[in-house]
């Protein structure tokens, strides 16, 4: 079983919790501090962005953080290179998140093995649409061991769900509507697609994503979805930070504790 | 098989550029427009109304113009398409009124759009008048403070400006930024996108719409010469629109050589660019897989030329096939070059053209004229968005002061 399915505990109490991170923000090792807080802290899953200059899925928030990182001198093979080093000290599974053009030029296939090789579970890739997926990509994510997780919107046919859970591994991203990362959410409309996303009994749990910030909005999207996805929120809470160690901790205590 | 440079895979690619690379949040949006553009454009009703709008509003066909002077000093038959005369004074408002006709028929109440040097913009806010629909152009912080008059033309034809301030605040980030608009807004809105370039099908949608511009020339030179094809067409390359529409119905005629012409800037290696092909390498970016100017990293970087216009790290990836195949010649002018070409025109031939266009006349300089060849050059624009920096060229040579 994958390492991130390993997480699924049934019946496990108060839901997944997925944090997401850019690496190099806010400062190029920041890494090395916080995930290891992040496991301590009691997230079941990291989330780590690549910084990249063109993130067209992202809101401000996270656009800033990887302004700042490549500003730092972030870049893909580093990322690599610092999660070698901390793999050793993680349990916790870690998931990559980026657009597929850095991906291209440090070369899929080398990409795929070497994020293997530093303890990388698995991919999301959101600009890596279902075509390229089967027709190219998708061989090479799962002949090296990673899950790869697609997204899916409440515009998102239920046909196309079915499809996209079925080539997913580890979990499917229920972004919680149509939006850039960080917008504010009316939390009863996502209640109403989780509750749809849920009756469909797909094959793999699912994460809601985009606008959970807080502990009201994690137990609402908790209390139906299997776990959610908080990034924004919790790179505001690192912003000026001197010590992003005890800073996650306190986040995360603020989520649930 | 008989391949064709005109249309691409039904995933959208030319060779082995193009596709759609978008997040999913996007896919209801470009699937809509994947499975009904092809239909719309054919149906009589709209290929009516497009044809009635190029034609009284837009004030087409425009004219295919033998530059007599300019001819007798390369000592050739020089055409110029004058695409310069469209209202709205470039070939942007083709695509604009194609796009346009299609949000209505797909029932958009709402037009984003993205703008360098505010031709686009200007071009998208024009119809969106003429159509009484909500317009919101999204333009670069730099760019608004460099292009004034356009930021007031689009105010006046009643078109919101929004600054992009992410990134390097210059068109790429405008187009992002109309991307996220978009991502935001998955019902109502249509994005007009402004060259051949993003996700499939707008390279294909939008080369189809300039297709025009070849399409008249064949005719106009047939009644000129007694020939259809030229020996040359040449057409300056930002994401590529004119260029891909001067060439269109050209593409599968081996005998026509196509030229495309990107900005070199201050020199394709003076760190100053924005000659895509010459510096870089394929990658994803706006949605599709291309030739992409970017750090080792892939990172985006910020290209430079004179003209607002041409200043994009991309190129369309009908273009990015036409340079791997070899299919087209790719050529690159300077700043300096492209300034004085302008003025050899406006010189000889009393026309100023616009910075972008200057860019396709800088090239004849560097080609290996044959005496007496024909040549259509596509005059994407006039040169009225660029007196500020043709006037630093008059301070500069003659002491004339405009203050
Ligand atoms: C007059 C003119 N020509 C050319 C261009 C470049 O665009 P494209 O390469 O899509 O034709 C522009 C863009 O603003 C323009 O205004």
């Amino acid at each position: 079983m994958s390492k991130i399915k390993s997480v699924f505990v049934p019946g496990k109490a108060g839901g997944i919790l997925n944090v997401y991170i850019t690496a190099g923000y806010p400062q190029l090792n920041s890494l090395a501090e916080i995930l290891p807080a992040l496991q301590d802290g009691g997230a079941d899953l990291v989330e780590i962005g690549i910084p990249y200059s063109d993130p067209l899925a992202d809101g401000p928030v996270i656009q800033h953080s990887s302004t700042v990182a490549l500003a730092n001198g972030m870049t893909l093979q580093l990322l690599l290179e610092q999660l070698s080093a901390l793999k050793d000290r993680l349990t916790v599974p870690v998931i990559l998140m980026g657009y597929m053009n850095s991906v291209m030029q440090y070369g899929f296939e080398k990409f795929c093995a070497d994020a293997a090789a530093a303890g990388v579970s698995g991919l999301i890739l959101p600009d890596l649409p279902e075509f390229e997926f089967r027709k190219e990509y998708g061989a090479v994510i799962n002949r090296n061991g990673l899950d790869f997780i697609f997204l899916v919107t409440p515009e998102t046919a239920e046909e196309r769900v079915r499809r996209l859970d079925e080539l997913s591994n580890g979990f499917l991203y229920a972004v919680s509507s149509s939006s850039t990362t960080g917008s504010d959410k009316d939390m009863s409309a996502v209640i109403d697609y989780l509750q749809r996303l849920k009756k469909m009994k797909l094959k793999n749990p699912v994460l809601v994503g985009f606008g959970i910030r807080d502990r009201q909005s994690f137990a609402a999207a908790t209390a139906i979805a299997d776990g959610a996805i908080i990034g924004s929120a919790f790179i505001q809470s690192l912003e000026n930070s001197s010590d992003p160690a005890a800073d996650t901790t306190r986040f995360l205590q603020s989520i649930r504790s | 098989m008989e391949t064709s440079y005109q249309h691409p895979s039904p995933e959208g690619y030319y060779g082995r550029f193009g596709g759609a690379y978008i997040p999913e949040m996007l896919f209801p949006n470009v699937e809509e427009l994947q499975a009904r553009y092809l239909q719309i454009m054919e149906e009589p009703a709209f290929r009516q109304e497009f044809n009635e709008l190029l034609r009284d509003y837009v004030g087409r066909p425009s004219p295919l113009y033998l530059a007599r002077r300019l001819s007798q000093a390369y000592g050739v038959q020089l055409y110029l398409k004058r695409e310069d005369l469209n209202h709205t004074g470039a070939h942007k408002i083709n695509n604009t009124i194609g796009q346009i006709l299609l949000a209505e028929r797909l029932g958009k109440k709402r037009i984003i759009a993205e703008t360098g040097a505010g031709q686009h913009g200007v071009a998208t806010a024009t119809v969106c008048a003429l159509k009484g629909l909500e317009c919101i152009v999204y333009m670069g912080e730099k760019d608004i403070e460099r292009q004034a008059p356009n930021v007031a033309r689009m105010h006046m034809l009643g078109a919101k400006v929004i600054p992009a301030t992410s990134g390097s605040k210059t068109l790429k980030d405008a187009t992002n930024e109309a991307i996220r608009d978009w991502i935001n807004h998955p019902h109502d809105t249509h994005y007009i996108i402004g060259s051949v370039v993003g996700p499939h099908p707008y390279p294909d949608m939008v080369a189809r719409f300039q297709s025009i511009i070849s399409e008249e020339t064949r005719w106009q030179l047939k009644e000129k010469t007694g020939r259809e094809t030229p020996d040359r067409v040449i057409a300056c390359v930002g994401g590529g629109s004119n260029a891909a529409g001067a060439f269109y119905h050209f593409l599968d005629e081996p005998q026509v050589e196509l030229v495309a012409v990107e900005a070199a800037g201050l020199g394709i290696h003076s760190g100053l660019s924005a000659a895509t092909t010459a510096l870089g390498r394929p990658g994803i970016l706006h949605g599709s897989k291309s030739i992409v100017m970017q750090t080792e990293d892939g990172q985006v970087v910020e290209p430079h030329s004179i003209s607002a216009g041409l200043d994009y790290p991309g190129i369309g990836p009908l273009h990015a096939h036409l340079f791997d195949s070899g299919r087209g010649k790719f050529l690159s002018a300077t700043d300096e070059e492209s300034v004085r070409a302008a003025f050899k025109l406006a010189q000889l031939e009393g026309i100023i053209p616009a910075l972008e266009s200057a860019h396709a006349l800088a090239a004849l300089d560097q080609l290996d004229l044959v005496n007496g060849e024909t040549i259509v050059l596509c005059l994407s624009g006039r040169g009225d968005k660029d007196m500020a920096t043709y006037m630093k060229q008059l301070q500069m040579t003659n002491g004339a002061n405009y203050e």
